[in-house]
């Protein structure tokens, strides 16, 4: 291709401006689930987050339900906005996973869930008159959030993330972080990295989608801090004159957004900050067309649902 | 009613318990204490705090490398002292407990264990020379409880609904730091609610008649189930050596009332309620077991499963004479094996038939192959003359070309001596 120097100055970069006004009315959609045995402090992480009351928990849920018998699948959404952007923010709980006696392929209800997900984006993209924006309900990320026992991963945490880790993107979370001192933390993190690579577990950012060395390099740098050891909490107090997010307990309190506490602002700034849009392209470009290919070459092509309700066949 | 009588001087049994004192600490003690929970609940830990000793060493293999996948039961014992007085504690440990995708009967090895204990005891006060009895008996289950901040889990009821009748619980809450105190509070409410719904029976403390010491226990009681953290690392505070856990925050002190409730359970399991401990398993625990397996034995040995319908039975045939009970038994014995020979004659029929059936089926194939074989045979058989018939024929036209040939050669040397001779002349 040719590269060609500018005599003067044109204007293609006011293009940014351009993207960034549309955006900015349109707002976007953002799916975040939730995976983890309850008590894990996954509501309390997501309303940690995003700064506000989304989760599930918040929304009449109370602490006395009792564990369902099964998986169920619980989605609640919350428009917030933040500079004039809009975000649409949908966060989709999991209650009852891993919380049984036996818990036998307790992943289904949730591999079910996010390839509905994909069929119902798939059959609005092959209609023939299609929607001028396709409501995405895909699952973006899927926190897994890993139980700070200090040894290794549970064999339900491995079974999850080999059966779903090619469907979604996953980033595992150290839940409840306050319980590891330091040392057992660094050790604890080294371990379970260990073993996510010898299962051949590829949790988000996968090496295999770095785009150039750029990206690499700054994924690198993530993926060796991964698996992020979080804490979380909606209460506020008073140390050192400021006002901070943390946890009290007597011998001290643990502040959620020192980075020497824990690890939740660089999950906050990887997730939110940085991240966020990697994570909705990564869904479309590679988990959602990995979906579609496979549904089209089973079915040998789909029917697209026309305004006329009789079948037509199309090449597709 | 006896009458307390008054002594008019000293006599001097007031000495009894001193000389009961003195003969236990020459005999020893013992005590079996069993640890249950998942992995990564800080259950060693919690152990080599309680007892100060380093029963489980860092080289002892922990959950990242146990490679089996099942409940196992494990046993340590070790020997410790204090004071002139000695004890022998064996530790029962459960490792894989609750680790596995499917967990349904993971109690199962542990109960096993429990009533092999029993039973070794039974069998050893059964004998004739008791005068050796190791008293292996579980004496306290120690069930973790994961810091969830929710309830129970399913399989924590499962467990304790299945292990009460059998063996003290206590349950613990583990990795109690997790939670700030209300968090705690809120969460020893609602296990205690938990498990009262289910009606789990837990170790009790017993009442006393000191007023003192009930308000203590009191207090104990209040603060169930205890919510510990273990550490065997010292750190310094405040210039203060103490034990606990050294966060970017503070340092969670485990012997400090405040922190968690780990000095309460070790005062209370070690110095205060450890005979009493043993005292509920061998009068009630231990004597449950018994009662159930000889009733069971005397009723209807083999059959387990039998047993728990036989017993409502025992109710109503109450008042026989128990030689008529075993003839009763004797008859519905026979009755069942005859009806178990004839059953097996029956089969022994069928499967007769069946492979006279079959040797008559194979008969008829082999006979349908051997009439095929001929066949085939024969169709050879024909096709060889055929072709010898063939062969014959053109050995014979040949014959007779040959002999033309030859005729006509002596034909053709006639004519020609013939004509020689003609010639000539």
């Amino acid at each position: 291709m040719w590269g060609s120097t500018l005599l003067g100055y044109v204007g293609i970069d006011t293009i940014i401006e351009q993207m960034r006004k549309k955006t900015m009315k349109t707002g976007f959609d953002f799916n975040i689930m939730v995976v983890g045995q309850s008590g894990l402090g996954k509501s309390t992480l997501v309303n940690t987050l995003f700064k506000s009351q989304v989760s599930r928990r918040s929304s009449g849920w109370s602490r006395d339900d009792k564990i369902p018998k099964t998986v169920e699948i619980k989605s609640v959404s919350h428009v917030i906005e933040e500079g004039g952007v809009k975000m649409k923010l949908t966060v989709i709980d999991t209650p009852g996973f891993g919380d049984q006696i036996n818990n036998e392929n307790c992943w289904e209800p949730i591999s079910k869930y996010i390839n509905e997900q994909y069929e119902k984006f798939l059959k609005e993209e092959v209609n023939i008159a299609r929607k001028k924006r396709i409501p995405d309900t895909r699952v973006h990320c899927c926190l897994y959030f890993i139980s700070p026992t200090g040894h290794s991963l549970r064999q339900l945490d491995v079974e999850f993330m080999k059966h779903l880790g090619r469907a979604v993107n996953i980033i595992p979370v150290i839940a409840k972080a306050d319980t590891l001192t330091p040392e057992e933390k660094t050790e604890f993190k080294q371990r379970v990295r260990k073993e996510l690579e010898v299962c051949g577990i590829e949790f988000y950012p996968q090496k295999e989608f770095d785009e150039d060395m750029e990206d690499k390099s700054d994924n690198d740098k993530i993926r060796e801090a991964m698996p992020f050891a979080v804490v979380g909490s909606d209460k506020e107090y008073q140390v050192n004159g400021k006002r901070v997010l943390g946890r009290k307990t007597a011998w001290g309190i643990v502040e959620v957004e020192n980075p020497n506490h824990c690890e939740f602002s660089l999950l906050r700034d990887f997730l939110i900050r940085s991240h966020l849009q990697d994570l909705k392209e990564v869904t479309h470009n590679i988990h959602y067309e990995t979906y579609r290919a496979k549904r089209l070459n089973d079915n040998g092509g789909l029917h697209p649902i026309s305004s006329s309700s009789d079948t037509q066949e199309s090449n597709l | 009613m006896e009458q307390q009588k008054n002594l008019e001087g000293y006599v001097g049994f007031a000495n009894l318990p001193n000389q009961v004192y003195r003969k236990s600490v020459k005999r020893g003690f013992e005590f079996t204490l069993m640890v249950v929970g998942e992995s990564g609940l800080g259950k060693s830990t919690l152990i080599n705090s309680l007892f100060l000793t380093d029963l489980y060493s860092s080289e002892y293999p922990g959950p990242s490398h146990r490679i089996k996948k099942t409940v196992q039961v494990e046993q340590s014992k070790v020997l410790v002292k204090e004071g002139g007085v000695q004890l022998l504690l064996t530790i029962v440990d459960t490792p894989g407990f609750g680790d596995a995708v499917d967990n349904s009967n993971c109690w199962q090895p542990v109960i096993d264990h429990i009533d092999s204990k029993f039973e070794d005891y039974l069998n050893s006060e059964s004998r004739v020379n008791r005068r050796q009895m190791p008293d292996n008996r579980v004496h306290c289950c120690l069930y973790f409880i994961a810091p969830s901040g929710h309830g129970l889990k399913p399989l924590d009821i499962e467990f304790m609904k299945r292990l009460h009748e059998k063996v003290n619980i206590i349950p613990l809450i583990a990795k109690a730091d997790t939670m700030t105190p209300e968090e705690c509070q809120q969460f020893k409410k609602q296990i205690m609610r938990e498990i009262q719904e289910h009606k789990i029976k837990i170790y009790e403390f017993p009442e006393t008649d000191d007023e003192e010491e009930n308000k203590l226990v009191k207090k104990i009681k209040d603060r169930l189930p205890l919510a510990v953290v273990g550490s065997n690392t010292i750190i310094e505070v405040n210039g203060k050596r103490v034990r606990g856990r050294q966060y970017p925050w503070g340092v969670a002190e485990v012997e400090n009332g405040d922190h968690c409730d780990f000095t309460i359970l070790r005062n209370m399991l070690i110095r205060t309620h450890m005979q009493d401990l043993k005292d509920v398993t061998n009068n009630v625990h231990y004597e449950n077991y018994r009662s159930r397996k000889l009733a069971a034995v005397t009723y209807n040995g083999a059959d387990n499963n039998k047993s728990k319908g036989q017993l409502t039975k025992v109710d109503t045939v109450e008042g026989i004479s128990p030689l008529a009970q075993m003839e009763e038994e004797r008859r519905e014995h026979m009755a069942k094996m005859k009806k178990m020979e004839m059953e097996m004659e029956q089969v022994f029929e069928m499967k007769v038939k069946e492979k006279l059936q079959k040797l008559k089926d194979s008969e008829a194939e082999l006979q349908r192959r051997h009439e095929q074989m001929k066949k085939n045979l024969e169709a050879q058989h024909k096709e060889l003359e055929e072709k010898r018939r063939q062969f014959e024929e053109e050995k014979v036209s040949w014959e007779a070309q040959q002999h033309l040939l030859e005729q006509q050669k002596l034909d053709a040397s006639r004519t020609l001596e013939k004509n020689k001779k003609k010639k000539i002349f």
